[in-house]
């Protein structure tokens, strides 16, 4: 075997341990200065050590649907919820449901409060509705503006005419262009809006009865949809709110939206897919194009009702070749279609920044709550399981991480300052990044994690053993102890890499498929592992190596834990006990043999 | 000390040694003995499955001085469950307490109306769901399957077949030992519980990776070798990285027992103990299994294959040449397989 002459070739080994340390102390500084830089300088703490804010949400009774409250759909719910609070990161928010019809979300201290409310309060039903007519979100364009009040009564007499819409529908679509449309539909958007604009009543005339006949067929409710139409103004937070509010999915509706930084309004067409449709949705970059796009997969039913809806849109003209998604009444998207689109997938592209391609491919997935929900009250809480815990905890650590001190100093004597100092170097590497993480993606420390990070003392001690044997036995075959560092090297990587794998593999399918304590808890089992990777790798292996140098360990000192004597060496015969028979060696009375 | 340092030594060489895998059916007669146990404690006496799992009640009571501490006392003391104190914001109580039906929550309302001094019929008590059962324990249930089911496929490539499936079986055995000692306990199962057994998931099987890993490397080119049989180099694999399992184990329930001691001796917190409990169970169970179990059922499935089988038949038919000359055959044989490991320097021969 020819390992241990490359162990003994002292060049190889000795360029590299200085790098790796190097490499790894300008990580711990990098990271310490960080965490002073953005005045992180301890790991945000979870609901249950530091309390946080409670949001006590009540199911609302839809009309029409009197039974909708019950346990399935407010256990539905806490699911979506739980995801959206969430959502990317790891921020602990808790969610249960209280009572009949009560759901209560927990949100640790230095959560994005207001987003988080946001996030949980408009979270409602998604629908997808086909466009019927569009316009700028106030009531009328500039010379419009001084009789808003003619243009309502003016519209129900005008029997469904456009005229009111007709000066708006040029510009809007002329703003709209390139943010919500697709790309590839700007040419005949283009081509479509002057038409409008041309603002003849013939051509009014044209555009009128497309509204009308598509909702329902009833004259009088689209007359009276063309006056709410023609009378809401979007750009009124109380009239935006109120629009489209408590319309059942069948019935054609109005709605607001915002289009880029301008409000819109439309005339939206019964549901054609509910949210509860779409199985996934995700924002993600379209690898072609560089462009953020939001992909959909809807469930098989959805599938075909979407297919079905994208079929007849994309027969028809701008607008109308459009179908909105609206969320809790408000339009959140308005993409258009060119042709049926079946198959379960979807894409929508066009004018998204990263945030707005998350943000909707978010609500599209877990937006379809089954309920309207309202806030109830909004309170701050004190911690759960309160400081003493925490401080419980802490001293049970430090005790933890003495003992293993001790067993590792009466066990292995001088090798457990090399334990021990790698052990810090971990818990530092460890705090530095869960306090930035804090603030990076919400990452909040519970007592679980807690133990978890006390539990990882353990583990990552662990590792050391597996290489420290692995020395001593190298030792025990008679290698002195440059070679034995070298040569015990690969084989303990090897058991490191599988075993800390396998852990890591336990982490990752935890933090993927679960959510809320788990996963959290997840994330710091797996952020240990692959420190305890990272640590022994540019830590643990080079400071062994340098430490092969020192006498007090090469002269194998009794302090040093790798006293050959004590392990049972055989003695250093060197090479002249390859073939001698060993029978009469001195500490061990054991067969001699070399590789 | 220094005489466990010996006894590595002598393990590393063989000279000392326990027959783990001869002795494997009186282990294996021990783990179905526990594991029974466990499933009748289960079946019996069931889990005590805390609030997050079972829902219970949440009393708000009007504004009052008395301290978080006290009010979980008195809550705790009232209904016999754990109790979740916080204070909201506007100085009111909150206190969740498990598994109370209606008519419990009746009782318990009333006495804490006594024990806080605040007028009964301002304390509001509702039921909380089983949201936890109901939404993250099923995902950690997903998630346990589907880990399962990839570790499985890991180890098969990493090492084969029998050991993943050793490896699997040694982790289910871990995890109802450490269930079946919630449900003889009775110990409340709360969220706690749930992610102390999943990480036994992890390092259970850390510890039966590093011993199959010593078990792998004993037993490379065994076929060309005719002095020890699949499972005198498995045992012997044991024995040369059993001072190995003995320290990965210490240390790492060192930190756990810390933790249960701080948690439920000293200071009775909830959330550490349930925790520490079910870590310290299934990390002992996982070192157990890893030594006794997981490495004598790969033995098991190895020997029925026949090439093994055939080493076998080799390997005795020399010892009986051998015997019958007289020992002389003894130097012989794997060391020129040029495989210098831990079967090499041993009398494993010798001991039988």
């Amino acid at each position: 075997m020819a390992a241990p002459k490359k162990g003994r070739r002292p060049t190889g080994a000795q360029g590299r341990p200085g790098r790796a340390l190097a490499i790894i102390l300008i990580a711990m500084v990098a990271l310490t200065a960080g965490m002073f830089l953005t005045k992180q300088t301890t790991p945000r703490l979870g609901i249950d050590l530091a309390g946080g804010t409670s949001i006590t949400l009540k199911a609302k009774s839809e009309p029409g649907k009197p039974d909708a409250i019950n346990e399935t759909n407010m256990n539905t719910a806490v699911g979506i919820i739980e995801r959206r609070v969430n959502g990317l990161g790891v921020s602990e928010a808790e969610v249960q449901t209280q009572g009949r019809d009560h759901i209560i979300v927990n949100i640790p201290k230095g959560t994005n409060e207001k987003q988080a409310r946001e996030q949980v309060g408009t979270t409602a039903q998604l629908y997808f509705r086909p466009v019927l007519a569009f316009a700028d979100g106030a009531p009328a364009a500039p010379e419009a503006t001084p009789s808003p009040s003619a243009s309502t009564s003016g519209a129900p007499k005008a029997e469904g005419s456009g005229k009111p819409s007709a000066p708006a529908t040029p510009s809007s679509s002329a703003t709209s262009q390139g943010r919500v449309l697709s790309e590839a539909l700007k040419a005949p958007a283009a081509t479509a809006s002057p038409s409008p604009s041309a603002s003849e009543s013939k051509k009014a005339d044209d555009k009128a009865p497309a509204p009308t006949p598509a909702p329902s067929g009833v004259e009088a409710a689209a007359a009276d949809l063309q006056a709410k139409f023609a009378a809401l103004d979007c750009t009124n937070e109380a009239q935006r709110a109120a629009a489209g509010k408590g319309v059942k999915p069948e019935d054609a509706t109005v709605a607001c939206g915002k289009r880029g930084d301008a409000w819109g309004k439309w005339i939206l067409g019964p549901v054609g897919v509910s949210g509860t449709d779409v199985k996934d949705a995700k924002g993600q970059i379209n690898p072609q194009t560089g462009q953020w796009i939001v992909t959909m997969q809807f469930t098989d039913k959805g599938a075909d009702k979407f297919a079905k809806i994208t079929g007849e849109l994309a027969t028809k003209q701008m607008p109308q070749n459009q179908f909105a998604i609206v969320l809790d009444g408000e339009v959140v998207s308005d993409p258009s279609v060119s042709q049926a689109l079946t198959g379960g997938n979807a894409e929508i592209s066009g004018g998204f920044t990263q945030q707005s391609a998350m943000d909707l491919g978010n609500m599209l997935s877990y937006g379809a709550l089954p309920l309207t929900f309202q806030e109830d009250s909004v309170t701050t809480v004190t911690a759960a399981l309160g400081g003493e815990q925490l401080k419980a905890g802490l001293i049970a650590g430090a005790i933890g991480l003495l003992l293993v001190v001790i067993y590792l100093l009466v066990y292995y004597r001088g090798l457990a300052f090399i334990a021990i100092v790698s052990l810090l170097v971990s818990a530092i590497l460890t705090y530095t990044i869960m306090a930035l993480l804090g603030k990076g993606i919400g990452f909040a420390l519970n007592l679980p994690a807690v133990c978890g990070a006390i539990v990882a003392i353990g583990i990552t001690a662990d590792s050391f053993i597996v290489y420290f044997e692995r020395i001593r036995d190298e030792i025990r075959e008679g290698r002195t102890l440059r070679p034995a560092v070298e040569r015990a090297w690969p084989r303990a990587r090897r058991t490191i890499l599988v075993s800390d794998f396998v852990s890591f593999l336990a982490a990752a399918v935890l933090f993927i498929v679960t959510v809320g304590k788990v996963q959290g808890f997840a994330f710091t089992l797996g952020l240990t592992t692959v420190l305890d990777v990272v640590v022994v790798f540019l830590f643990t292996k080079p400071i062994m190596t340098l430490m092969a140098r020192t006498k007090f360990f090469s002269s194998g000192h009794p302090w040093s834990g790798l006293d050959p004597k004590r392990l049972g060496a055989k003695p250093p015969l060197r090479r002249s006990r390859r073939t001698g028979s060993g029978t009469g060696s001195v500490t061990a009375p054991v067969d001699v043999k070399e590789a | 000390m220094s005489k466990l340092g010996d006894l590595g030594a002598k393990l590393y060489r063989g000279e000392v040694g326990y027959d783990f895998v001869g002795k494997r059916f009186v282990w294996y007669g021990v783990s179905i003995l526990i594991t029974i146990t466990a499933i009748v404690a289960l079946a019996v006496q069931g889990l005590n499955m805390g609030i997050e799992f079972k829902g219970g009640a949440v009393f708000t009571t009007p504004k009052t001085a008395v301290s978080v501490t006290a009010a979980t006392e008195d809550a705790e003391k009232a209904s016999g469950h754990q109790a979740i104190v916080q204070k909201l914001g506007n100085g009111t109580l909150r206190i969740q307490i498990s598994s109370l039906d209606p008519a419990q929550a009746n009782a318990v309302k009333t006495k804490l109306a006594a024990d806080l001094k605040v007028p009964e019929a301002e304390i509001n008590a509702d039921l909380v769901g089983p949201s936890w059962g109901d939404q993250i324990a099923n995902k950690a249930w997903t998630g346990l399957g589907i880990f399962m089911v990839l570790v499985v496929i890991y180890l098969a490539i990493a090492f084969e077949w029998r050991m993943a499936v050793a490896a699997l079986i040694a982790l289910i055995h871990d995890l109802t030992i450490t269930v079946g000692v919630y449900a003889l306990v009775g110990f409340e199962v709360t969220p706690g519980t749930v992610i102390g057994l999943l990480t036994i998931l992890g390092y259970s099987l850390y510890d039966t990776v590093v011993v199959f890993d010593g078990l792998k490397e004993g037993s490379k080119d065994i076929t060309k070798q005719t002095r020890y049989t699949f499972s005198e180099i498995a045992n012997r694999s044991i024995n040369g990285t059993l001072v190995r399992s003995i320290n990965t184990t210490v240390v790492a329930l060192l930190p756990v027992g810390a933790l249960l001691f701080i948690g439920g001796g000293l200071l009775d917190a909830g959330m550490l103990n349930d925790i520490s409990l079910s870590l310290f169970v299934g990390l002992a169970a996982g070192a157990y299994s890893s030594i006794f179990i997981a490495t004598p059922l790969v033995v098991d499935l190895k020997e029925r294959e026949p090439a093994m089988k055939a080493l076998k038949k080799r390997v005795l038919a020399k010892r009986a040449a051998a015997a019958a000359k007289g020992e002389s055959a003894e130097d012989e044989g794997f060391e020129g397989a040029g495989t210098p490991q831990v079967v090499a320097q041993g009398r494993a021969g010798r001991r039988r």
